[in-house]
């Protein structure tokens, strides 16, 4: 690990989050065209990390980072190797067109400021979560991910379906979130290890440690619901009600692969286990298969695309799990391929819905002469997504083959993924439709999107295709790198654009390409078959989550009802039944106190205050009316501030006072808004237990009390006090001394809470009870 | 309540009180007193004032709402307490200047204004709930 000399790069990766706070000025200066400058950001960013490639093709591993919270011992520290880096620049890359793309999609949009915000926001996030390395870091950043997501997905939130798939993303992913808080958090006590780099540093701790399980489990989980695996996929064709621009980078490119990416991340210190490669697997494959059935079932452009993400990270999961050198070095090409195909054919989904008002295949035909720029973009991405040469997409495909071959021939594995593949080729298929079948009826007359729309998804789909045309050196620069840094020991491949000998892989893609083809003639007929399919089975994992929705809401609500039933006098029986029950039990474990007086004799004053205040207790409990028993409750309070007076405590005292008299005050007015009888009648029963309640406080302070006074008085903090009032805090007066200076956090905090209770009472008194009519 | 005596006197017995308020705020640092139990008395005072002549005439008299005024001193607190940062000290550290005027010797410091604030927050809060109980439909 080579230290990097200027730590001051940490906050270069914070820049999107500068450029998002003057998002919303410059769009309201500018409009759309903001887009191209905000652009400028992530641009810079793609040509920093890319100045860093040949460090890290070399082995280099950048680490450098500064204390954050040093008493937790958590850093805000970056790790730089092959695998952040390919992260950092398809986020960087990816989203500077994004950010044009957005600047022209949502032009003349209300709001759009704010939407720059917030993806820029998300940027700086998921940006923020590839290249950490504190562990700690690497979740915040994560749950980062998650809260932006949250608000690009609802951003139009006056729509309930926007709003509701919001809420369901949240839930998952935060819900995931903590999951892998957990299992980050049993990382750093199983191995005392605080950032990924030192995990690097000593991979076998985890594995050997005995809380091996609960860390795999706990990190899967987290990657699962983030990657939408199944059955926590649908959240992810539901974020879709999120306009275009973010499906496109946020549920194709980026986000959702951050759960990929964390198990890329800790595959060389968790993997290489029965539990995790199964896992992986078996839940990698299962998501393959469910996301292109779904997504064959689909005719909006956007569901058909979520589905098929949804499938492709299965596979990449499943990649991850199989983790022989092709099967990295294949998902490494898969990941990288996707995000490149997936990014620009929502960018395309976006334009095609943007210049002829709808998305659904069923209607959209024609568009070859009337959008031919999109249509080159869509092209090139739909060959890359169906695996055909000389695309990365090809490559990916045929070294991925490679890799479930040789991991185990004719396996689990083999045979989810050609029919995953089989049937990606028919949607790539599907999703050309568009273009060349006979239009129906179109909301708009279509014609060539604008620049800033087509530019995007034609970059990438080009450079799908240049990387492949120069695959030597997009393999040395990227891809070997990171799926080093995935497998965490050098992988030994030998990958080319064109295969050398007829072997497995290349069967296999001809079977794709046999079983795709065939698929996509008969794809009406599927779709249909699928959909009454689902019918017939009536629930999935989506009607399960509103339904457990449902079931907290209302089991919150029964909870409530039992423990805030509204009515006062119950909880004020209840709260103070619990303050006797806490003051009179815990004496009977630690001692019952001895019953003997210490100090001085009570002299005759003192007595007559004392009975001064039981007469007034006396009346208060006799009391024919209410206002007689608060001003007698006032009669011993007073009393009781003579008496802190008489023994030397006249800040006390002087409180006291003033708390009696306002209480009074407070107490009557509030008397009179209430509409209560002015006597005070109980029926014996509930005399008795609100005597009952009363003597029990009484008896229970009266313990403590004693414990207090015969307990050994430790001086030790009066004695600091009193020596440094005056020298340090210039103030004779101690108990002020301490209230503005030696603990002034306490009384800031107090204050708080008196101004918070203030407003609180406020709203209260406002609320005027529904009238009864 | 209204009694005419009682509306003859309170005006002079809560500008009393309230005088008073700011004195025993003041002198609190070396003597009984400060700001929590200023705020009190000056919140009694608009009480008393309350009592006789009603909330309106109370809200006219303070010319801003009490809620502002506690948030105002929430913030004057919380200013004070950064403004040892200023100084590369611990939030809330006491900073004291000592300048002479005129021969005397005045200790200033930021360890007053927090006290300040914690007298707006007590009499602000206190003032607000109880106006806000006193005021009729």
């Amino acid at each position: 690990m080579t230290p990097f000399p200027a730590d001051w790069l940490l906050f270069l990766a914070l820049a999107p989050f500068a450029a998002a706070f003057v998002a919303p000025w410059l769009v309201s200066r500018m409009g759309g065209a903001a887009g191209w400058v905000l652009a400028v950001v992530p641009a810079l960013l793609f040509v920093f990390y890319a100045g860093l490639l040949p460090r890290v093709a070399s082995g280099e591993t950048l680490a450098f980072g500064v204390d954050w919270v040093p008493g937790l011992g958590v850093r805000f520290s970056h790790l730089i190797d092959g695998l952040s880096l390919t992260f950092a620049l398809l986020i960087t890359g990816i989203g500077t067109f994004i950010v044009i793309y957005a600047g022209g999609y949502l032009k003349g949009y209300a709001h759009q400021g704010r939407f720059m915000m917030f993806l820029l926001l998300f940027m700086g996030a998921m940006l923020g979560l590839v290249v950490a390395d504190d562990l700690i870091t690497l979740f915040v950043f994560y749950e980062l991910t998650s809260i932006t997501s949250f608000l690009l997905i609802g951003f139009d939130h006056k729509r309930e379906a926007a709003r509701r798939a919001a809420v369901q993303a949240l839930v998952v992913t935060g819900g995931g979130g903590l999951a892998l808080l957990a299992g980050l958090v049993l990382m750093r006590i199983a191995s005392g290890e605080t950032s990924v780099s030192e995990l690097f540093a000593s991979p076998d701790l985890l594995t050997e440690s005995p809380f091996y399980v609960a860390i795999a489990v706990l990190v899967m989980l987290g990657a699962f619901t983030k990657s939408a695996q199944v059955p926590f996929h649908s959240w992810l064709p539901n974020a879709m009600e999120a306009p275009t621009p973010v499906s496109a980078y946020l549920h194709s490119a980026t986000m959702v692969k951050a759960g990929v990416f964390v198990l890329m991340r800790f595959s060389p210190v968790l993997g290489d286990t029965s539990l995790w490669q199964t896992s992986l697997t078996v839940f990698g494959g299962l998501t393959l298969l469910t996301g292109v059935v779904l997504g064959m079932r689909q005719t909006d452009l956007k569901q058909i695309l979520a589905y098929t993400t949804v499938a492709s990270l299965g596979l990449l999961v499943m990649l991850t799990g199989v983790g022989t050198d092709y099967a990295i070095a294949g998902a490494v090409l898969y990941l990288v391929a996707h995000a490149l195909f997936k990014g620009g054919l929502f960018m395309v989904a976006g334009a095609i819905d943007h210049e002829t008002g709808t998305r659904d295949v069923r209607l959209l035909g024609g568009l070859l002469t009337k959008m031919p720029v999109t249509f080159v973009a869509a092209f090139l991405a739909c060959l890359s997504m169906a695996g055909v040469p000389p695309l990365i997409g090809f490559v990916a495909k045929e070294v991925l083959y490679n890799g479930v071959w040789l991991g185990g021939g004719v396996s689990y594995a083999t045979i989810v993924s050609l029919a995953g593949n089989g049937l990606m080729f028919a949607i790539a298929g599907v999703l050309l439709l568009p273009f060349f079948a006979k239009p129906g009826e179109l909301p708009k007359a279509p014609h060539e999107a604008p620049l800033s729309l087509w530019i995007g998804p034609l970059v990438l789909s080009l450079v799908g295709l240049g990387s492949a045309l120069v695959l030597d050196e997009t393999l040395r620069s990227v891809v070997l790198p990171m799926a080093n840094a995935v497998a965490g020991s050098a992988v030994e491949t030998n990958i080319k654009l064109w295969p050398d000998s007829i072997k497995a892989p290349v069967v296999m893609t001809a079977l794709t390409f046999a079983l795709g083809g065939a698929l996509f003639v008969v794809h009406r007929q599927l779709r249909a078959r699928i959909g009454r399919g689902l019918e017939v089975i009536g629930w999935g994992p989506d009607l399960g989550f509103d339904q457990a929705m449902r079931g907290l809401v209302r089991g919150a609500f029964a909870i409530t009802q039992i423990t805030q039933p509204g009515r006062m006098g119950l909880y004020v029986s209840v709260v103070f039944a619990i303050v006797a029950l806490a003051l009179i039990i815990p004496p009977f474990f630690t001692g019952l106190p001895e019953l003997r007086f210490v100090g001085e004799i009570p002299r005759p004053p003192h007595i007559a205050i004392l009975l001064i205040a039981l007469a007034g207790l006396v009346i208060v409990i006799r009391a024919r009316t209410r206002l007689i028993a608060i001003v007698s409750l006032g009669i011993q309070g007073a009393m009781v501030a003579l008496i802190f007076m008489i023994f030397g405590a006249p800040d006390l005292s002087f409180t006291q006072f003033m708390v009696e008299t306002l209480s009074v005050v407070i107490l009557t007015l509030v008397m009179t808004r209430l509409d209560l009888r002015a006597d005070d009648r109980r029926p014996t029963k509930q005399a008795i237990r609100d005597g009952v309640t009363a003597l029990a406080c009484g008896v229970g302070f009266a313990f403590t009390l004693f414990v207090v006074v015969q307990g050994q008085f430790d001086p030790r903090l009066s004695e600091f006090f009193l020596k440094y009032s005056y020298d340090l805090a210039h103030g004779k007066n101690v108990v002020n001394v301490i209230l503005v200076d030696f603990r002034a956090l306490d009384t800031l905090g107090e204050i708080a809470v008196v101004m918070g209770a203030g407003l609180a009472i406020l709203a209260l008194v406002r609320i005027r009870p529904e009238t009864k009519s | 309540m209204s009694t005419v005596i009682f509306r003859a006197i309170a005006p002079h017995l809560a500008a009393l009180t309230f005088l008073f308020s700011v004195f025993v705020l003041l002198r609190g640092h070396n003597m009984p007193g400060g700001g929590f139990i200023g705020g009190l008395i000056a919140a009694s005072a608009l009480a008393i004032y309350g009592i006789a002549y009603g909330v309106e005439a109370v809200r006219k008299a303070v010319l801003i709402h009490p809620n502002t005024v506690a948030g105002i001193g929430l913030v004057m607190a919380a200013l004070a307490g950064l403004a040892a940062l200023f100084a590369s000290k611990p939030f809330l550290t006491g900073l004291w200047f000592l300048p002479e005027v005129s021969g005397v010797k005045l200790p200033l410091s930021n360890v007053l204004v927090f006290d300040i604030g914690v007298y707006l927050v007590v009499v602000g809060s206190v003032a607000s709930i109880a106006l806000a109980l006193e005021e009729t439909e």
